[in-house]
């Protein structure tokens, strides 16, 4: 059986547990005894709870606890203890700390009663008397109100103008002054945040937690209710998507973590889909730009500024503005990003955060002034074409955009585009076609990994990393097979378990090039160890054999120069007498070698839609994408990853809106009837090729990351298609229906 | 209006929790039960029957993941209440599968990676089968529209729609 699996399209290893339904995520965990928390939502967004009444609802038989501010037990002092790894600069939202409302739907009370049914009825019997204060949810207004987005966050960037913006500007033939606009947005993955507590008899806690990182939430928990961290478990083998909800902590773990001490029961706490509404969400953002360019298309000068949104109590940043630096060529850049503080909670990075709002608007701008120049709109792209990111004055470690661009447009059929907007239609439909350039970060943190290999050649690999439907566990099995030259059936992949080795949150498109490093190592190690051990059996030949002379394939470690000289793994085992080789190890980025680069991940993407000139319906009808991404593990489960991202750009270009009606300071459509999401009937031919190309200083094997990149650009390329195809500019997502009636319509 | 109780809560409380006799067919397996009235079909099998295959993502109709066949119907079980199904025949994901291996549309799933996270891969299933043996869909758009029901938020709709493709082809082969 071959052992060569790096860069196949394997099919998932946990496949045949999601489709039998045996795939268990936080809510589906059972205990003796398991009783349910319901979660009360504050009705207002700003003021005091004057009283709250529980009697009623204490009086069902059944119901056997409300905890509400008033009776929640002295918890942590600090606001420092409520830091979580994903916290951004500011005091983080305590749960039932206060008789404080600092947003709408805030967590009040929780319910906890024998059965979930009784637990929502009795709910509903807790009457909730407020003392309201005038509350302020509204961006466009406030914007006199901004201070600078600044603060250290992981993987922020501060906004770095550079050269001279102003004089560039001034003394430039062609100039375009615009701004964009995108609505909220809320992650909504389709399962919904629970936690499953269950109280062990010495006092410790096993929790069953959604998250992106267990050791977040061991963390969390160990610092809020001063539990010592060894005697927290938490465990989350499966997760329903998350897409950066669970990078924090979120309330439900403090709720069933609070009742499962109290009442020393195991108690599952779920969220509503409403309650998805509640903590965290994409933030909105304005975003002006100031082009400036020659008549050739050669950049002078770029502005770029974004005002977003972030809550009293925490700064929220994200990269919203840093990336023309790193698309284009320019002299001139200046940037800017600025927040103002409103009464609602703090926003929560969301797939590809700050790069899928900030490069909508940039490659929408672009798109604009090649119509400006009369320019093919992947000419424009390709004249300021960069080879270096322009603010750090550093190469890429890697780039083949040119190459992206390339494959795209020949794919898609571009050179046959017609340069005049509305000049293409099939029946009543206008077709327009666009497209935009997509830029992510590609990171690795630092990770550790485990491994065990038993006597009879069966692998054990483990991480406290996660997989949210990244593919984890199958790319950990990958790797391990593959370094060890065994069959994938023999290997089984271990996370989301708080007592594994060290992994940062599994986000950012890190957790393949970072884990998947740390588990390449650990297995080198392992067999570097059966190779010293295969050189003392007698007559080895493999008697002070290096690494360098021998390869691991199909359970054997063989001889490079001669293939028939071989031992069978099983054998080294025997002979040597070993039951298992276990090795630990850390794999840490090499800062001075990444330091010298920057890196990124890049695309191109190219839409076309149909929009009917008499009702204004659009459909997108192809996207093409392709994709630099480095060494891509698994075909199957990173096109896979590529092709979410792409339904995500379509579902941000025309669907998702978090509408936030200001009269309650509250986003009213909270629901999924009401909050739009692509389903299978929006979906287009969506068409992804990789360009490989290996980084070895992103990551020593070789990995950028797939998980953000699909998505940055998408819509762009489909706002320009609208452009293109109705010769009218809407510069506000998402595009829906009414907007492009009054604009087709306006013609 | 949800804040004004319409009786008292001692009323409305021993309406709800008084227990009804019905039995089921899960799975082939049949169950005698005693339900609340307020309990619905999916909350049966996710929180009293411990068949968690089955899955909860909006609890009001407007997601799929909690699509199960009854009477080889597909339906919506967060939509319907327990008590209203006595004597009917359910099959959720959990009994799919038999002593030959998978269902082929399970392993369709699998080969085309029709999933990520896997929350709406039951509900996904579950209403593939039902497509199929409603008759309904015969073209590429039939297909998408028939499974915009079932969202899924990681976006494999393109690899569910060859699932589906797939399956509708062996359903018309074998059904000459
Ligand atoms: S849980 Fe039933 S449709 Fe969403
Ligand atoms: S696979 Fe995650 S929602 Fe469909």
């Amino acid at each position: 059986m071959a052992t060569n699996h790096i860069g196949k399209p394997k099919n998932r290893v946990d496949g045949l547990k999601k489709v039998t339904g045996s795939a268990k995520y936080a809510a589906e965990f059972n205990a003796p005894g398991l009783v349910h928390g319901v979660v009360i939502s504050s009705a207002i967004a700003k003021g005091r709870i004057k009283a709250i009444d529980t009697h009623d609802a204490l009086e069902i038989e059944g119901v056997l606890h409300i905890f509400t501010h008033e009776n929640t037990p002295g918890l942590a002092w600090f606001d420092l203890s409520y830091k979580d790894m994903d916290s951004p600069p500011g005091a983080p939202f305590r749960p039932l700390h206060s008789d404080e409302i600092q947003f709408n739907m805030q967590p009040i009370a929780l319910v906890v009663a024998e059965t979930l049914e009784l637990a929502r009825f009795a709910a509903l019997r807790v009457k909730v008397e407020y003392e309201v204060e005038t509350h302020n949810t509204k961006l466009a207004d406030s914007l006199d109100e901004a201070i600078e987005g600044k603060g250290f966050r992981a993987g922020f960037e501060p906004p770095k103008s550079i050269g001279k913006f102003e004089e560039a500007y001034e003394a430039a033939d062609i100039k375009l002054e615009t701004e964009y606009f995108h609505g909220a947005e809320h992650h909504n993955p389709m399962e919904m945040h629970a936690s499953t507590v269950i109280y062990e008899e010495d006092g410790g806690l096993t929790i069953y937690d959604k998250t992106q990182g267990v050791l977040n939430s061991r963390h969390y928990v160990s610092m809020i209710f001063g539990i010592k961290r060894k005697k927290i478990k938490v465990i989350s083998p499966f997760v329903g998507g998350a897409f950066g909800s669970g990078l924090r902590p979120q309330y439900q773990l403090f709720m069933a973590t609070l009742a499962a001490l109290e009442l020393k029961r195991p108690v599952k706490v779920e969220l509503t889909r409403p309650q998805m509404f509640s903590f965290g969400h994409r933030p909105i953002t304005i975003q002006k730009l100031k082009l400036a360019a020659s008549p050739d298309g050669s950049l002078q000068a770029v502005s770029h500024s974004a005002y977003s949104e972030t809550s009293r109590f925490e700064k929220y940043v994200e990269n919203v503005v840093n990336w023309p630096k790193k698309l284009y060529r320019c002299e001139n850049v200046e940037e800017i990003y600025k927040l103002v503080q409103l009464d609602m909670y703090t926003p929560l990075d969301m797939r590809a955060p700050g790069g899928a709002t900030g490069v909508y608007a940039l490659e929408s701008a672009m798109d604009e002034l090649a119509y400006k120049l009369n320019m093919n709109p992947l000419e424009l792209r390709l004249r300021n074409y960069t080879d270096e990111d322009k603010g750090k004055e550093k190469p890429f470690s890697s780039k083949t955009l040119k190459e992206c661009y390339r494959v795209a447009a020949e794919k898609f059929g571009w050179s046959q585009r017609n340069p005049e907007p509305r000049s293409t239609r099939e029946g009543h439909n206008l077709v327009g076609w666009g497209m935009a350039s997509g830029i992510w970060d590609a990171m690795q943190t630092p990770a550790r990994a485990k491994a065990r290999l038993s006597a009879d050649g069966k692998l054990e690999v483990g991480s406290a990393t996660a997989d949210i439907g990244t593919g984890t566990y199958t790319i950990m099995t990958q790797i391990a097979a593959e370094t060890l030259g065994l069959p994938m059936e023999q290997v089984t992949a271990k996370l989301g378990d708080s007592s594994l080795p060290f992994a940062f949150l599994e986000g950012g498109s890190t957790t393949a090039a970072s884990v998947g490093t740390a588990v390449k190592y650990v297995c080198d190690k392992i067999a570097r160890k059966l190779l010293k051990e295969a050189g003392k059996i007698d007559d080895s030949p493999f008697k002070g054999a290096k690494m360098e002379d021998v390869v691991f394939r199909d359970e054997n470690i063989v001889d490079k120069q001669d293939d028939s000289v071989f031992i069978p793994i099983t054998e080294v085992m025997k002979l040597r007498g070993l039951g298992t080789i276990q090795k630990k190890t850390t794999a840490l980025p090499n800062f001075l070698k990444q330091n010298k680069y920057s890196r990124n991940t890049h695309s191109a993407v190219f839409a076309e839609v149909k929009i009917d000139e008499d009702l204004g319906t659009i459909k997108v009808t192809r996207i093409v994408t392709a994709i630099d991404a480095g060494r891509i593990l698994n075909a199957k489960t990173a096109h896979s990853q590529i092709l979410g991202g792409v339904v995500w750009g379509v579902s941000m270009a025309l669907e998702e809106d978090s509408f936030m009606d200001h009269h309650y300071g509250r986003f009213i459509n909270h629901d999924l009837a009401e909050y739009h999401i692509a389903v299978n009937a929006d979906m287009p031919d969506i068409d992804i090729t990789f360009v490989e190309e290996e980084d070895h200083v992103v990551s020593p094997i070789g990995v950028k990351g797939v998980g953000e990149i699909g998505l940055v650009g998408v819509a762009a390329a489909i706002g320009n298609a609208v452009y293109h195809a109705t010769g009218k500019r809407i510069r506000s997502l998402p595009i829906t229906l009414d907007k492009a009636m009054s604009e087709v319509s306006a013609i | 209006m949800r804040n004004q109780p319409h009786e008292t809560i001692e009323d409305v409380r021993s309406d709800a929790i008084e227990k009804h006799h019905i039995s089921l067919t899960i799975n082939g397996t049949s169950y005698n039960l005693e339900v609340e009235p307020w309990t619905s079909v999916l909350d049966l099998l996710r929180e009293h029957l411990n068949l968690t295959g089955t899955k909860k993502g909006c609890d009001h109709g407007q997601c799929g993941a909690c699509t199960i066949l009854l009477e080889g119907k597909r339906i919506n079980s967060c939509l319907t209440l327990a008590i209203m199904h006595d004597g009917a025949e359910i099959t959720t994901i959990e009994g799919l599968a038999n002593n030959d291996g998978l269902h082929p549309v399970q392993q369709a799933f699998i080969e085309h990676d029709a999933f990520q996270c896997g929350y709406c891969t039951p509900g996904q299933i579950c209403s593939t089968i039902g497509l199929i043996h409603e008759g309904k869909a015969k073209t590429l758009d039939d297909i998408r529209d028939l499974m915009s029901g079932n969202i899924c938020r990681c976006g494999a709709y393109n690899n569910i729609v060859k699932v589906v493709q797939e399956a509708l082809e062996n359903h018309k082969n074998q059904t000459p």
